[in-house]
């Protein structure tokens, strides 16, 4: 296997799984916040306002990660500068 | 299949290139601007007012309420900060809907300039509220070993700020070029709905966001004393006290 085929197998997989498990760790935490924020609203339905703005915020804060791992994915994918280097060297040759 | 607007480039000239993260912020500008002065020109306070007048209105009280809702006693000096961040990003994710359209905060060169903005507006905003002094002194607390810690948050808060609206921002338009090829009529359809969602909620939580770090940072060397004050003293309880002292008056006299 030459160094062009290792590459691109390498960001092929390293992709599929960039964003496979960096979005279970962002699913559970959003899971948990949101099930918290429902007791809460039936604890306190007047302060629904409050916990739900608070939940948003939250909620975007944690799904931030989820967002990373996604444009790592997308970089490896379409923006990949070692398949750019390897490919303009092909070419040249 | 380009990873941002920057890449469609439509005139070159030397250095200075003309490309559709340009064109698409100064036409958002211009609408925005254009939109905005049309409207105002002629404002009424009677019952019958002009609808555009009406929706200016909603939008403008709901993000004042929402910046006093946040713990800024003074919404009207950071209301045209704020509100300018969440229109501009609210009505690029809006835009969505024309065809041909790509928000130009799709692109990281725009929400990097973004968040610098809020990067410098906070520590201004914040020297303004309480003095160079007292301001320099909070990244000292609670003690003086987490001053790199603090700085270090800073820094990494304004760029989660930039990495997570260009990544909502430009996977929306990704997944929707993806399912354009795969499959073209119904689902990318549901797919630019669920974008034009998290583009709004994208706007809401950037000038959420930035709202929080200015209350942190101007109100953080109020005595706690004063904060609990102020908050006793807020418009609906010295309404009722108002009231009692209004009822209590004519049965004195």
């Amino acid at each position: 296997m030459d160094s062009m085929t290792i590459i691109a197998v390498a960001s092929i997989i390293t992709a599929g799984l960039t964003i496979a498990i960096g979005s279970i760790g962002p699913a559970l935490g959003e899971g948990r916040a949101l099930a918290t924020a429902l007791t809460s609203l039936a604890q306190q339905p007047d302060a629904s306002a409050t916990i739900t703005r608070t939940l948003f915020v939250g909620l975007a804060m944690v799904e931030s990660i989820a967002i990373y791992c996604f444009v790592v994915s997308m970089i490896l994918l379409f923006a990949n500068p070692f398949w750019n280097h390897v490919i303009a060297q092909a070419v040249g040759k | 299949m380009h990873l941002s607007p920057d890449e469609i480039i439509f005139w070159q000239y030397g250095l200075f290139k003309l490309n559709a993260t340009i064109l698409y912020t100064w036409g958002l500008m211009c609408v925005l601007v254009i939109g905005s002065i049309l409207v105002t020109r002629k404002l009424s306070v009677d019952i019958q007012r002009n609808r555009w007048q009406s929706l200016l209105e909603i939008i403008v009280s709901g993000i004042e309420k929402q910046i006093e809702e946040v713990g800024l006693r003074e919404p009207r000096k950071y209301l045209s900060f704020i509100g300018t961040l969440f229109l501009f990003v609210a009505t690029a994710a809006l835009f969505t809907v024309i065809p041909g359209y790509e928000p130009p905060t799709g692109s990281l060169s725009t929400t990097a300039a973004l968040a610098f903005s809020v990067f410098v507006a906070i520590p201004l905003f914040g020297i303004e509220a309480s003095g160079l002094g007292e301001y320099l002194k909070e990244y000292l607390k609670p003690t003086f070993i987490m001053l790199p810690f603090n700085v270090i948050s800073e820094f990494s808060r304004t760029l989660a700020l930039a990495v997570r609206l260009f990544g909502n921002m430009m996977s929306g338009t990704m997944i929707l070029a993806i399912l354009l090829t795969i499959t073209p009529y119904l689902l990318p359809i549901a797919m630019s709905v669920l974008g034009l969602l998290t583009g709004m909620v994208q706007a809401y939580i950037f000038s959420i966001l930035a709202t929080v770090y200015i209350a942190a940072a101007t109100r953080a060397n109020k005595p706690k004393l004063e904060s609990k004050v102020i908050r006793q003293t807020s418009p609906k309880s010295s309404l009722a006290t108002s009231h009692q002292v209004e009822n209590k008056t004519p049965s004195n006299g």
